[in-house]
């Protein structure tokens, strides 16, 4: 029986264990937090749709797209950068500085990414606003969800979601944009001769923002991130996260409950707007959850409410949970900027700023020209007519500049040898060929070296050296075969 | 099963069977499982009916589509066979020697070349057409050419064989065994070797190998030694041997002759494949200008050879 006495109303065998949906109506609320998201969401936004039509001068031989990922000719295009595909380390970089400036955002001011500029974030502000400007604010928007299905109803649901609809395909539309020419591309997709690939991406795009900002919102934050779950184990008691000052609040009650009673109810005066503003419907006061995103909307509440009823600012705010430990025992908080610049703190901004500084060396030192060299090594070595000993390699010149550059290859080394290629006469051979190469490419040319009889295996260099005025060049090392001593 | 009865703590009913007071609960399996079963029952039925599935005497049913794994290969190998078919056709059109002036079709031939190579050459010339040295086997990475290094006279070796016994126009030549038919006596084919050796270098002159050579040797290799294109007799005078360039091996050479087989691959190629072939080896680094040698008829391919 002790079963029954922990468990007193056991549960029907088929009840089921998902907990249904609590719907979240947000109230509109204003105040500085508010104004800083709305800032945010105007700059992710415009930088999300717009980017792809910036235009960036690169020449007759390149596109003209400041930022373009273009997959068929495997070149990464920003602004003044273009990335081949063997410096892909730079983008690796780049994804590990934003992984680590993650790290540094939730050390410094905890979930501002959750609560600013996570685009699930973003876009689900956004589809609430939808909704407010369609339905009306919170109680509206209640009302008509608890009203059965009628005409005006009907007339309402079919705008709110042709706007998340048109939202979600610009969004989707947009996406495609970074993969091709912007222009050209939008042309192509409304007269029906875009790839494939290009409507199914903005199709399935289109899905997943009509469904995961419409409809699903803070479920993902609360269910299907695992980000939440990797900041839990990165916040600790020194991380600005949002507070509700129990102390100072508690024991609930009305201002006229504290007229009639001084001193024997706290400030918070129990009116729930922190509740209702919440996005994720969480209500703070409980204590720090996963579902709090720490958008701040219920500072800007509360700080409404205290301004009302004339009392300070600040019950629900921005805190470390050292400094509540202070403030709760009587002492006074520290300043914010404390709590920006602890220790873990720095050491992220530092590992942060290596890996940023060691990118933008390697940035400023790499070279635009490049030499591979591949040997035949079937056969490794053949033997002239003459005696001479002949071996054959395959060279690959690169320019990565976008316009034609002369070029000139020279043997290093094997100081009685001479090469040619296939698209030349063999009489023609000599220590060094010019080859021209076209922008942006890569040329492959088959080259013979051949030696004297008698010449001992050894090693020299293939030197590449671009012959324009900015010069630059590339040097490889390979063997050169011949007969043994057998 | 009379004790069927609902079990307190969870509020479900047993299934009434109780070993040593171990009972089992009535938990089914979910629903969308037991449908998904009964759907694949359903499934295997018609997949039965239409697929080959019972195994049979000697095979298996066929089905009623008619599939088999081997089908489907054909289907497969006709469908990439028809797809190379343009570029073949185009090869098959295409004079070899024209093969060249149009870098695609270049390209095509070659990737086609050094497959067909490694499938009908490989055995004797080696996957690298270098052959083993001394073998017999020309190197065809080389500039020496015993019947030609042009495009077209690739193509005709390719196509007649040499001394190839199924083919007509074969390229064919004979050289006397001069020692074991009694032409030379075992002294005589020294002094020829010695003085073969000499032509290259290797060896210091022997005034009555020479004389010898004058009346035996220069109708096929050339007063000096050189070779004639026109009976594949090698060039003597270079450092490309094809039965060895020691002594010994000279000797043997002269004293049982050689004759080296190459079949023809007309009827056994087609001509797209030949072609291929042709193009391929005389990319291999020691083809000859196709005009060039029509131009010059038989050099002796070392005329381009040194720096």
């Amino acid at each position: 029986m002790v079963l029954e006495m922990l468990n007193p109303d056991p549960k029907p065998a088929t009840e089921s264990l998902y907990e249904k949906r609590q719907a979240v109506f947000p109230k509109a609320v204003d105040g500085r937090f508010r104004r800083f998201k709305w800032l945010v969401m105007i700059l992710t936004l415009g930088v999300y749709y717009l980017t792809p039509w910036l235009r960036w001068d690169r020449g007759p031989y390149a596109p003209d797209q400041a930022v373009l990922v273009d997959m068929a000719n495997r070149r990464f295009y920003m602004f003044g950068i273009e990335i081949w595909p063997h410096e892909f380390y730079f983008v690796a970089g780049m994804l590990i500085m934003a992984g680590i400036g993650l790290f540094v955002i939730t050390s410094a001011v905890g979930r501002a990414w959750c609560g600013y500029a996570c685009p699930q974030t973003v876009w689900t502000d956004l589809f609430q606003h939808v909704d407010r400007f369609v339905d009306g604010d919170r109680n509206a928007q209640m009302r008509l969800e608890a009203a059965p299905w009628g005409p005006q109803k009907i007339a309402r649901r079919a705008v709110k979601w042709t706007i998340y609809l048109a939202i979600s395909f610009w969004t989707g539309g947009a996406w495609i944009m970074y993969f091709a020419d912007a222009p050209t591309l939008t042309r192509e997709f409304w007269s029906g001769e875009a790839a494939g690939v290009a409507y199914a991406t903005v199709g399935v795009l289109t899905a997943t923002t009509f469904l995961l900002g419409g409809f699903m919102r803070e479920q993902v934050c609360v269910y299907m991130c695992p980000w939440p779950r990797i900041q839990t184990a990165m916040l600790d008691e020194k991380s600005l996260i949002v507070t509700y000052k129990d102390w100072r609040g508690e024991p609930r009650g009305s201002v006229k409950k504290a007229e009639k009673n001084p001193g024997g109810v706290g400030d918070c005066v129990d009116c729930n707007q922190c509740v209702n503003v919440c996005p994720t419907g969480y209500d703070i006061r409980n204590g720090p959850d996963i579902r709090c995103i720490t958008c701040a909307l219920c500072i800007d509440a509360c700080d409404s409410v205290m301004a009302q009823v004339g009392r300070p600012r600040g019950l629900i705010d921005y805190a470390t949970l050292d400094d509540c430990k202070i403030e709760r025992e009587g002492g006074h908080a520290r300043p914010v900027t404390r709590a920006l610049f602890h220790t873990r703190t720095l050491v992220y901004v530092g590992v942060w700023s290596a890996i940023g500084l060691a990118l933008l060396f390697a940035l400023g030192t790499r070279t635009h020209i490049d030499l591979t060299v591949q040997k035949d090594r079937n056969p490794p070595y053949t033997v002239q007519p003459s005696g001479e000993i002949r071996n054959d390699y395959t060279i690959k010149l690169r320019n990565m500049e976008n316009r034609p550059r002369p070029m000139e290859v020279s043997l290093v080394g094997l100081e009685q040898g001479v090469m040619w290629s296939d698209d030349m006469p063999r009489d023609q051979a000599a220590r060094s060929l010019k080859f021209n190469v076209d922008a942006d490419q890569t040329r492959p040319q088959r080259i013979y070296v051949v030696a004297p009889q008698g010449t001992k295996e050894t090693s020299f260099t293939f030197a590449l050296r671009a012959t324009d005025a900015e010069g630059g060049g590339d040097t490889n090392e390979v063997r050169f075969d011949a007969p043994g001593d057998e | 099963m009379a004790n069927k009865r609902i079990d307190e703590p969870t509020g479900i009913e047993t299934v009434g069977h109780e070993w040593d007071g171990i009972e089992e609960l009535n938990n089914p399996l979910p629903r969308w499982w037991v449908i998904s079963f009964y759907l694949t029952i359903i499934f295997s039925i018609g997949y039965i009916v239409v697929y080959p599935a019972i195994p049979m005497l000697s095979k298996a049913t066929d089905g009623l589509w008619g599939w088999s794994s081997r089908g489907q290969l054909a289907d497969e190998t006709a469908r990439a066979e028809a797809a190379r078919k343009p570029v073949l056709d185009a090869i098959a059109a295409t004079p070899v020697e024209q093969i060249a002036s149009d870098p695609k079709l270049l390209a095509q031939a070659k990737a086609g070349g050094s497959a067909a190579f490694k499938q009908n050459c490989a055995q004797c010339h080696g996957s690298g057409g270098k052959s083993m040295p001394g073998n017999g086997y020309p190197n065809l990475t080389d500039t020496d050419w015993l019947w030609g290094g042009n495009v077209k006279d690739i193509e005709l070796t390719l196509v007649n064989g040499i001394r190839s016994p199924d083919h007509a126009a074969t390229r064919t030549s004979l050289m006397p065994s001069f020692g074991k038919d009694g032409i030379l006596t075992g002294a005589q084919v020294n002094d020829v070797a010695a003085h073969v050796l000499s032509l290259s270098g290797k060896g210091p002159a022997n005034a009555a190998g020479a004389a010898l050579f004058a009346a035996n040797c220069v109708a096929c290799h050339g007063a000096d030694g050189k070779g004639l294109r026109q009976f594949g007799a090698p060039n003597l005078t270079d450092q490309v041997w094809l039965y060895g360039g020691e002594k010994a091996q000279v000797v043997a050479s002269i004293h049982k002759a050689r004759a080296g087989v190459m079949p023809g691959w007309s009827g056994k190629l087609d001509t797209a494949t030949i072609k291929m072939l042709a193009v391929y080896v005389h990319s291999l680094g020691g083809g000859e200008d196709f005009t060039e040698a029509a131009a010059n008829p038989p050099a002796n391919g070392t005329g381009n050879a040194q720096p």
